[in-house]
């Protein structure tokens, strides 16, 4: 009986403070702290930096990246991981390309087909991880490569222009004359990506299964098929990115893409997720990608050269999971 | 030399929200056997890990061969001679004996090359030195638990050891190997080491210790004499009231076609052959058996966690198929695993988000979206119920004492539609405040007609609380016993392998 007072008389206090402790423990406020201090540095680096026009440049660059990033964090959320984005986002993008330039289709229905192409990828993807046990690693670099060489195939190598005018709205548009289109379909991307997390079954069931899958399974949870559906989002994520692409440069091209997988990676776990899953925020993908976004501008402002960026982004990258596994380590 | 070898002097270990220790003081005497008792939660193993290196205490200082020490971790504590034999061991199962012995601190010829002659042999004088026929060339994944923890202890004295700690060192041993344990035990007390044995089992304490300490709720209690004190004395101390009757009244259940809730016929796979049973309504049917009998292989091919080669589950006579924990689930049939912390719980999540697991579409509001709030009111309810001793709902649930978690397992299934409820050694490495009040809560669900399986390797578990026991032995089911029918000797004799032919 004594146990039961107190459980009830101490709550309050207590679930405060450990809230309170709890928000610094959070990975992700090291990438907070970390932005707002590159914000700062940039800002006295170059007078161009904290312009409006500038900072909605960066979030343009920063959306084709930031919404991979989104599929990226569902996957290493599992405990998984998705090599294959770059690809994906290239195959699905020449595709889409090319049902509008070859077929003459309107532009919806090619965007349909492209997405439904990252629809399946994800599933074989995902079931090749789910039902035959590959690791995830191995089926998704397989994936990469694939698709990459179906996209060349597809195209014979060459990129594919021609597209119609309009198209372009994607990539190039503003809504209200000030929003890029592309940053709003990264914002509501985030958003649902953010609702799934926290406020779905399937959300709670991403987080418990990359914690400790087999207690999931026993509580009967369907765990091969939310494994699979996580690397169907990643599947879409990539294919929007795709479109984005596309419609920016306006042509299809086969090679687009290289490297951007890892650059997702970079920003999922700079915003603190676990590469080992179940522990993460979609929020703190959102900043890594803006960290890795300012950086990059911020830089190129300044007139670094991007050899050195790229020398600059990997120690970032060190640094701030070193500090950040430091600091949460027990 | 003095006579104490080890003192701790107002130990206090905090964790975030908790106070694991708080002011303990004890000296433990140089070649003694020393039992440290309490509940889970108590903070023995806490402490264990403060004198073995692993945790720091917060305040408070360990006094070892009369100098104050500090150990920075557990390499730093096994050079000056203390040592710890973990619950669950710390080999690695891909390695052979050989190789976890000498695990860091191999032998080299010429400082270059492996000395694996050299190692060798003292691997089979270590462990002829324990007495133990073991051959230390296989993989370690091949031995037996016993063996196992044999190996761990050859390795804890490959190093010069002067105090080894057990933690719980019979908690996944049977009969014999429990004889050969205490063996090993005597034999190395007679060389001077000093033990430090943590159990829950008081019958081992009084067989091979010379003095306790108990703690209760991270506080020290008592350090006695064993020859001094009685069984209800350190219950006593441990629960701070007195043990009546462990065990809650039994009830009268039908044994017959028409109360029969679930019939399983013919289960076989790998592990198990030929297994058929029935389950009554309200009724807790014992599964008895040596460890390795196949008994939760049983329940997990029953719930479809494993796969099958033949397999006829009948639920009110009807056929069912049940091919996944899911379906498992939707015929109301939920396991409650052997092991909590790798199949019962996600460690790292809170303890509201382990309960609402298995039924999260119960909570989902119009939008299809968690309700947190309904949520929280399930949650808080089976906390009370349950009196399940957490901080907050939204405590992670690494951070409860093993009853704790083990009540916050049973919570997820309370609040699902369950009608076949499978316990797995219910009550493995809990204290036994806890385990009365699980004990409790089982014999509440039969009143409530749910029907419970019950795997337990304790024969006083499996008598107190079964209405009928089966008895299994390598694979086979070989005996089933009413409630009067079974007793401690039968049990046994059918589980370490009698047949029916008296």
């Amino acid at each position: 009986m004594n146990n039961l007072a107190d459980n009830q008389a101490r709550p309050k206090s207590s679930a405060m403070s450990l809230k309170f402790k709890n928000l610094f423990k959070n990975p992700e406020m090291f990438t907070l702290i970390g932005f707002i201090i590159l914000m700062a540095i940039m800002s006295f680096g170059s007078d161009q930096f904290l312009t409006a026009s500038n900072l909605t440049n960066v979030l343009r660059q920063v959306s084709i990246v930031g919404i991979l990033a989104v599929g990226m964090t569902f996957v290493i959320l599992i405990g998984g991981i998705d090599l294959s984005v770059g690809s994906v986002m290239a195959l699905t993008g020449t595709m889409m390309a090319g049902m509008m330039i070859n077929f003459s289709l309107p532009p919806i229905l090619a965007i349909l087909i492209g997405i439904a192409i990252g629809v399946l990828i994800g599933y074989i993807t995902g079931s090749l991880v789910a039902y035959a046990r590959i690791p995830a690693i191995i089926v998704t670099l397989a994936m990469m490569e694939i698709a990459r060489g179906a996209g060349l195939l597809y195209t014979g190598g060459y990129p594919l222009s021609g597209l119609p005018g309009n198209f372009s709205v994607i990539g190039r548009g503003y809504v209200f004359g000030i929003i890029p289109v592309p940053v709003l379909i990264m914002a509501v991307v985030f958003l649902i990506a953010y609702i799934i997390l926290n406020h779905l079954p399937f959300g709670r069931y991403i987080y418990a299964i990359g914690g400790n899958e087999e207690a999931v399974r026993l509580s009967g949870v369907k765990v091969k098929k939310y494994k699979i559906m996580v690397y169907v989002i990643s599947g879409i994520t990539a294919s929007i990115s795709g479109m984005i692409l596309v419609s920016r440069l306006m042509s299809g091209q086969p090679n687009a893409g290289e490297g951007y997988e890892l650059s997702a990676i970079a920003a999922v776990v700079l915003g603190g997720t676990s590469i080992a899953g179940g522990r993460g925020h979609i929020g703190g993908t959102l900043l890594g990608a803006l960290l890795m976004g300012v950086l990059s501008n911020g830089l190129n402002l300044m007139g670094v050269s991007s050899y050195v960026q790229m020398v600059l982004t990997g120690i970032i990258i060190i640094g701030a999971i070193y500090f950040s596994s430091k600091k949460t380590v027990d | 030399m003095s006579e104490t070898i080890l003192e701790v002097k107002n130990i206090r270990k905090e964790f975030p929200g908790v106070v694991a220790l708080n002011n303990v003081s004890f000296k433990i005497k140089r070649g003694e056997v020393h039992a440290l008792v309490g509940e889970n939660g108590a903070g023995k193993s806490t402490l264990m890990k403060l004198l073995s290196g692993v945790y720091t205490p917060t305040s408070g200082e360990i006094i070892y061969e009369g100098k104050k020490v500090e150990f920075n971790d557990p390499k730093d504590a096994q050079a000056k001679g203390i040592s710890i034999i973990h619950q669950e061991f710390s080999l690695i199962p891909h390695l052979n004996g050989i190789e976890n012995i000498f695990l860091g601190r191999e032998l080299k010829k010429w400082s270059t090359v492996l000395d694996k002659r050299l190692m060798k042999s003292k691997a089979i004088n270590l462990l002829d030195q324990l007495n133990a026929k073991i051959d230390p060339t296989q993989l370690v994944s091949r031995l037996s638990v016993a063996n196992q923890q044999f190996i761990e202890i050859a390795k804890a004295i490959s190093i010069e050891t002067k105090v080894l700690i057990f933690d719980e060192p019979t908690a996944s041993l049977t009969g014999k190997d429990i004889d050969k344990l205490f063996e090993l035990i005597a034999r190395l007390k007679a060389q001077g080491v000093t033990i430090i044995y943590i159990s829950h089992h008081l019958d081992e304490i009084s067989q091979i210790c010379d003095s306790l300490t108990c703690l209760r709720d991270g506080e020290w209690i008592d350090t006695k004499k064993v020859s001094e004190v009685t069984k209800q004395d350190i219950i006593k101390m441990m629960v701070g009231r007195e043990v009546i009757n462990a065990f809650p009244e039994k009830l009268k259940v039908q044994n017959s076609e028409e109360n029969r809730l679930l019939n399983v016929k013919k289960l076989s796979n790998n592990h198990i052959k030929n297994i058929s049973f029935h389950l009554n309504k309200g009724e807790i049917l014992g599964i008895a058996g040596v460890v390795g009998a196949g008994r939760t292989e049983t329940v997990r091919a029953l719930i479809g966690a494993d796969p099958t080669k033949e397999k006829e589950v009948y639920i009110n006579d009807k056929r069912a198929s049940i091919n996944s924990p899911t379906q498992a689930l939707e015929h109301g049939i939920s396991l409650i695993p052997e092991s909590r912390k790798t199949q019962g719980l996600v460690l790292g999540m809170t303890v509201a988000k382990n309960i609402t697991l298995p039924n999260l579409k119960v909570l989902q509001n119009k939008m299809r979206l968690i309700d947190r709030k309904k949520e929280l009111v399930i949650v808080n309810n089976s906390i009370k119920d349950l009196r399940i001793k957490t901080p907050s709902a939204n405590q992670q649930v690494k951070f409860l004492s093993g009853g704790n978690q083990q009540k916050v397992v049973l919570a997820k299934w309370l609040n699902t539609d369950c009608k076949v409820l499978i316990f797995d050694e219910p009550t493995r490495g809990i204290d036994i405040g806890a385990k009365e009040e699980i004990y409790k809560i089982m014999r509440d669900l039969t009143k409530k007609g749910i029907s419970i399986i019950m795997i337990s390797s304790e024969l006083p578990e499996i008598l107190g609380m079964s209405d009928r026991v089966l008895v299994m032995y390598k694979g086979e089911i070989k005996a089933e016993l009413a409630g009067e029918e079974a007793t401690q000797e039968k049990v046994m004799y059918y589980a370490t392998g009698g047949v029916d032919n008296e």
